[in-house]
Formats: structure tokens, sequence, C-alpha cells
């Protein structure tokens, strides 16, 4: 397989982190973290479960207040915007969870529409037609437009969740184990369209793994969480090509030659 | 002796447990305070979720009326059937709709309506946040920008206080149904002298004071499932926990509010 390339300029960070501090009473999971992700760059998180990696995203979402540390989104400091600032931001920000998160008591329709009719005004029904047919067709899910969640696979319910985010057209996507319960082909589709979102909607991405295929189809950069830090940057084959047992480990087991 | 040096965690290890416990429960009154508190602000504050405001009064309402109407014509009758031994020792079976439309409308239609909507609905509502908890949907609408405590939990609070009331008069009028059938089969009572009576014992101070209470007891069952649902743990374990505590609260709740109604109306009848 080959690794991604695709050239990045290294002087527009859309996100910057310094010294992000975060514990759970006892236990520590990030430990001053410094980061920085570039515009139109895919970075890939990796680390072992528990490591605090979907804490990291959270964070910068505003789900989760960081302890020490600051995280500037877009030029703002999300620590310190108020709820409403903090909403203007969230527009800006695509968060593609785990589960997808999809609303189940709503069909796709009422769950692609949810975010656009709730933070776009004035927009008419054609208008609102229009954007849930063009997000599901960039998924490549027109089909299910009236089903019910619970009616999808895994993968298309991830694709919906990816959708959802997409419609109201954010500048970041932040993926949380976007390919984690899917079988092999479906989670090449998946990094498949993480790739198309990056270049259509010319986002910048972070993307929260374990699977070191999606890592390397998907990353422009690698940036592997250990011990609470960032003690490995670059791209794929930089990261891994160490003596690092922990590095080693993650590499054998995922038996890429 | 002070101990400067001593962390936040080891001090709080060191008290004794009831005190530990004690701070807990004003912890927690501090947090119930701020859910409850929360809704009066965002409840007068646009955008509406009107749709949203009907789809669950939809469900309290309308999915509650079979059990509803069972449950109230089933009082009806077991209590008629009940009162007539002690009635008839007195010679006073004919005041039977008069002791029935009283016991209904002052205490029996509000709680009966209150007990199965707490735990037909405050469960369902107490489960339902939950799960949305536990599966990041709740987390999935505030990433979108979207407040999901005035989708969720305004909408949800407000269906109860508006539709349980509405139920409250239909459990009346099915318990008064079921009572008249007993009535009439025993004491061969007309349709028109039951309604006679039951108009002529009860007064606009019983009905009022009971629509009143059960918004009331409408308010507590939404809110008690919410906040249960919404601050649910993690796991499939917290679902399951907050549906109970939701039907559990609410009961407990409501019984504590039909008492202090009763001493307010009381008063308000001078004794």
């Amino acid at each position: 397989m080959e690794e991604k390339h695709k050239e990045i300029d290294r002087g527009n960070a859309v996100i910057q982190i310094k010294g992000l501090k975060k514990s759970f009473g006892d236990l520590h999971v990030l430990r001053g973290v410094d980061l920085d992700i570039f515009k139109g760059e895919n970075l890939v998180v990796l680390g072992r479960s528990g490591t605090g990696k979907s804490v990291l995203i959270k964070i910068i979402a505003g789900l989760l207040k960081p302890d020490a540390g600051s995280v500037n989104v877009l030029g703002d400091d999300v620590a310190s915007l108020k709820p409403k600032e903090l909403d203007q931001l969230r527009l800006k920000i695509g968060f593609s969870f785990q589960n997808s998160a999809l609303y189940d008591s709503m069909t796709v329709r009422e769950n692609l529409e949810f975010p656009l009719v709730r933070n776009v005004r004035d927009l008419s029904r054609a208008d609102i037609d229009a954007a849930v047919e063009e997000v599901l067709e960039n998924v490549g899910l027109s089909q299910t437009i009236n089903q019910m969640p619970s009616e999808l696979s895994g993968g298309q319910r991830k694709r919906i969740g990816i959708a959802r985010t997409l419609i109201l057209k954010p500048e970041i996507m932040l993926y949380d184990e976007p390919t984690a319960g899917l079988d092999p082909i479906t989670s090449i589709d998946i990094n498949n369209l993480i790739n198309e979102v990056q270049e259509r909607n010319h986002t910048s991405s972070i993307i929260i793994t374990h699977d070191l295929t999606c890592a390397k189809m998907t990353g422009d950069r690698v940036a592997m969480l250990l011990d609470g830090r960032f003690e490995r940057q670059g791209t794929f084959d930089e990261v891994f090509n160490t003596d690092d047992e922990r590095v080693k480990a993650f590499y054998d087991y995922n038996f890429i030659q | 002796m002070s101990k400067p040096n001593t962390k936040p965690d080891e001090a709080e290890a060191e008290k004794p447990v009831i005190t530990r416990r004690l701070d807990q429960v004003f912890l927690d009154l501090n947090d119930v305070a701020q859910f409850v508190a929360r809704f009066f602000r965002e409840v007068f504050v646009p955008p509406y979720e009107g749709k949203e405001i009907i789809r669950q009064c939809y469900a309290v309402g309308y999915k509650s009326l079979g059990l509803i109407s069972l449950t109230g014509f089933i009082t009806g009758i077991v209590f008629t059937n009940q009162s007539r031994p002690s009635l008839a020792e007195f010679g006073a079976t004919s005041w039977l709709p008069s002791l029935i439309a009283i016991a209904l409308v002052r205490a029996l239609a509000p709680l009966v309506t209150a007990l199965i909507a707490s735990g037909k609905v405050g469960s369902n509502i107490g489960a339902e946040l939950g799960s949305m908890r536990v599966t990041e949907q709740i987390d999935a609408m505030e990433v979108s920008a979207t407040n999901p405590y005035k989708f969720l939990v305004v909408t949800r609070v407000l269906a109860t206080t508006l539709t349980i009331p509405v139920l409250t008069l239909y459990t009346m009028f099915v318990g008064l149904m079921g009572a008249f059938v007993n009535v009439t089969a025993n004491e061969q009572t007309s349709f028109p002298s039951f309604i006679q009576e039951v108009f002529g014992a009860i007064t606009y101070l019983d009905l009022f004071s009971s629509v009143i209470k059960s918004f009331f007891f409408g308010f507590t069952i939404g809110m008690v499932g919410s906040y249960k649902g919404y601050n649910s743990s993690k796991g499939t374990e917290g679902v399951g926990k907050a549906a109970n505590a939701s039907v559990v609260t609410s009961m407990f709740l409501v019984f504590i509010e039909e008492l202090l109604a009763l001493q307010i109306v009381s008063a308000l009848r001078g004794g």
C-alpha cells in the first residue's frame, strides 16, 4: 500500500494546541500535548485505547474542558469562548463519532436536516432538500433518505454520520475511530471517503484511529500519542522507522508490510 | 492543627463518612437546582421547538390513553364496590355517587394518572435520554451547535406538564363511568341522577386544585425523567438505572406533592 503524499502549507495552522493537560481523577491521560494542524492537512492521531485520543478531539470541540494548556481553533481560544461564540465555532467543525451517533428516532433525512434547519435561517424547503440530496450523493447513499438508522449497516451509518457533519460545510473535520467495527472492504471505502472529503471540501482533519491501514491511506502526517504526549510525529514511515518497542508492537499487530 | 500541605483529595478522604455523604447530597441538590433553573431560563427564549413539543405531547398523551382508560375505569368500579358495604351499614348507598365523585376528583384521578405516567412516561424519558447520552447523540447535538437541553428536556417537560392535567380530567371521566356502571348495576341509578349527584358533590375548588396539582405532577415527572436520563452515566447499566430511578423518584415526589397539596387545599377550605 502506497503512503499518501500531499503538499501541505506548514505556515497556516488551523488548530494550535499548547501544553494541554487533562486528568480524570488519578488517571492522567494528556500530560502536556503540543500539536499544530495545518490548513488542508489530514493528521492521524495514533495511540492505544485509553491514551486520550478521543479526549483530545472532545476538548477541541469544546465538549470537555482542559485542566491546563490552550487549544486555539481558527483563531479562537476554545476554553475562553462564551456559549454563543462556541456554537459559532462549532459550525466550522464537523465531528464524526465512533458509533456515528445518529439520532435513532429520526429518519436519515431528518438526521441530515437537524443541524441545517437549526443553524441556517431563511432556508426554503427546496434549499433544504437540495442540501440533503447533495450530501447524500457525496457519500453515495441517496437511496437511504427515508430509512431509519436501525435499518442501516455499520458502514452506512458511518457515512450518514459524516454526511450530517458535511451539511454545514465545516472547515475542520474530527473523525473518532472512523473504521472501528467495520470489515476491511468497508473500512477502505470509509478511508477513501475521508480523502474525498479532504479534496472536495478542502477540510483540515484529525483522524483518531488505531487502524494503521486507515492511518496510511488517509494521513498526510501521523502523530503517535505515547504516555500522554505526542512523542513521535511525521510521515507514516518516519513514525514507524524506530526501535521503540511501544511503536513496533503497534505496527506488528496491524501486520502491514 | 492546620495542614497546609494536604492535597484536596486527601483532605476529602480524611472527612468522616457522614460528612462526605452530606457534602454529596448538597452537591447533588445544587446540580438538580441548576438543571431545573435552566428550564426556566430556556423555555421562553427562541427558537421554539413547536413541532417536537407536539410530537412529545402525542407520545405522552395519546400513547398513555389506553392504559389510563383501563386503570381509570377499573379504579371507578373497584372503589365503588369497596365503598358500598360501609355506606350500606348506614343505609346510605344513595350517597355512593357523591362519595366516588369527591374521592376521584380530589385525589384518585390525579394520583392514578401521575403514577401511571411516572411508570410509563417517566421511565421512557429516562431510558430514551439515557440511551442518547450513552450513544453520544446528545454530544452530537452539542457539537452541531444545537442546544440539546432545549430540544430534549424543555420539550419533554412542557409535554408532560401540559398533557398530564388533560389526562387527569380524562381519568376523572372514565373513573366516573366505571363507578356509574357499578352503581347502575347494583342500585339501578339512572345516568341523569348519577350525574346530578356527582356535580352536586364536587366544587370548583376540587376541580381546579386537582388540575393545578396535576401541572406540578406533570412537571415533576418530566423533569425527573429528563434529569436522570440526561445525566446518566456511561454504559447500558446507566440507561437501566436512569429509567428505574426516574420511576422511583418521580413516584416519591408525586406523593410528597400530594401531601403538600392536601395541606394547602384544606387551608383554603378553611379547615
